[in-house]
């Protein structure tokens, strides 16, 4: 890889991460709120999950451009201006009903499972080994959001239409993870990382197929408000300051 | 003199901080030693990559090896690759793992991790297959909760990856 490409992984990482985060953050805060115990201790442990991938991706975008791997992830965590976050505007969001949660959980775990298997496929072995890695775990958060896809959906009518106004509003939304992300465009050409668009149709076909068979239809707008992902909802500085909040209080501490 | 076999010795006495009746050795975590002069550099793997007790395991083999005489300084590194499996749980883990009530996890071989998921998960306690999956996740994330209908009893499991 040249400096240029280091660079461009790093961004792409530092994305990847950055969603992770904010949606193990979301998650998080089910704990001691969810519908029941069993909820609670899952989505704290989903939440765990995805917070550690998180800190693999940072990690790995701090070996590529040669900053501490042991404590570039904490200041990109807890240091860096909520501007500078690069997450789609889907994991932001509000937790929402539990509905809701369920659908932003699914429609993610499923980009997310078909991004690892692409990038398990990666020209850029360390890439390759972590993707390979994180895909065996999010193997467990895909068989429980899926489970509770079809739970909700073929419940009772109140659960299927609270999962149909969730699934309208985060139909479009979800979209926003196909458009191509930070330095992806200086990678492609060697194949370090996929094209994001080529992930689409496996992601389309597969959800389509999960709500088809829990009763709920996705809406025809499928246009994500947003490409950039330098562009945010309000929810995101509420979150990113109440994250950091502790950190920023003494940055010196010792844990 | 520092031997690798007298320092994987002393890794043996290292509990797991989620599971203390098996060590990192017996769970496949620890990787590979590397002697230096009056050096000891341990690899290590992350059995989930979420793992929060991964510190501990750290701070825990340097505590122990600087037991060790003619050691003065303890590197404890992490990689991914390849990645942790639990086919790297030794039969001895296994054994303890059922005694304390954990069903341990079936031996993949090379078979993909969501065939397996479709078989029956056995009791710890009386060995029954009528058992019904609870939580995917339990007091730690590479557990799952399961309940017995046989002998009414509820019980965790480590899950294969
Ligand atoms: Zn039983």
């Amino acid at each position: 890889m040249n400096d240029t490409q280091k660079q461009a992984l790093a961004a792409y990482l530092i994305a990847l991460g950055d969603d992770e985060l904010i949606l193990g953050h979301r998650d998080s805060e089910w704990a001691g709120h969810a519908p029941i115990l069993e909820e609670d201790i899952a989505f704290a442990n989903l939440a765990l999950d995805e917070i550690g991938h998180a800190v693999v991706w940072y990690e790995l975008a701090s070996d590529a451009t040669g900053e501490n791997p042991e404590t570039h992830p904490n200041h990109l965590a807890y240091f860096r201006d909520v501007h500078d976050f690069r997450c789609v505007q889907m994991v932001e969001l509000p937790k929402g009903d539990w509905a809701y949660t369920i659908v932003r959980q699914y429609l993610f775990d499923v980009a997310e499972r078909i991004r690892l298997t692409a990038l398990a496929q990666s020209n850029y072995p360390p890439l390759a080994e972590a993707a390979g890695k994180i895909k065996g775990e999010e193997l467990y958060h895909l068989r429980h959001s899926a489970a509770w896809v079809k739970r909700l959906g073929l419940g009772t009518a109140e659960s299927n239409i609270r999962m149909q106004h969730a699934l309208n509003e985060l139909w479009a939304l979800a979209h926003q993870l196909f458009m191509p992300l930070p330095g992806e465009n200086d990678l492609t050409p060697d194949d370090i990382v996929p094209v994001s668009a080529n992930l689409l149709p496996e992601w389309e076909a597969v959800v389509r197929t999960a709500f088809a068979e829990a009763d709920l239809t996705p809406p025809a707008a499928n246009t994500s408000p947003s490409r950039d992902r330098s562009v945010h909802t309000p929810y995101l500085i509420d979150l990113v300051t109440e994250m950091q909040k502790v950190a920023r209080l003494d940055p010196d501490a010792t844990w | 003199m520092l031997t690798r076999d007298a320092i994987w010795q002393a890794l043996e006495d290292v509990p797991d901080p989620e599971i203390p009746m098996v060590s990192l050795v017996e769970m496949g975590i620890v990787r590979d030693v590397e002697i230096g002069d009056k050096t000891v550099t341990v690899t290590i793997t992350p059995t989930f990559s979420g793992c929060p007790a991964l510190q501990v395991m750290k701070d825990e083999i340097v505590e122990r090896l600087k037991k060790e005489e003619g050691i003065s300084d303890v590197t404890v590194e992490t990689t991914y690759s390849p990645p942790w499996t639990t086919d790297w749980i030794a039969e001895t883990a296994r054994d303890k793992l059922k005694d304390f009530g954990i069903t341990p996890p079936p031996r993949l071989d090379g078979t993909a991790v969501e065939i397996v998921l479709f078989e029956p998960v056995a009791c710890p306690q009386c060995g029954s297959t009528n058992t019904s999956i609870k939580n995917n996740w339990g007091p730690t994330p590479c557990k799952t909760i399961h309940y017995c209908n046989s002998c009414n009893q509820p019980f965790e499991s480590f899950k294969p990856l």
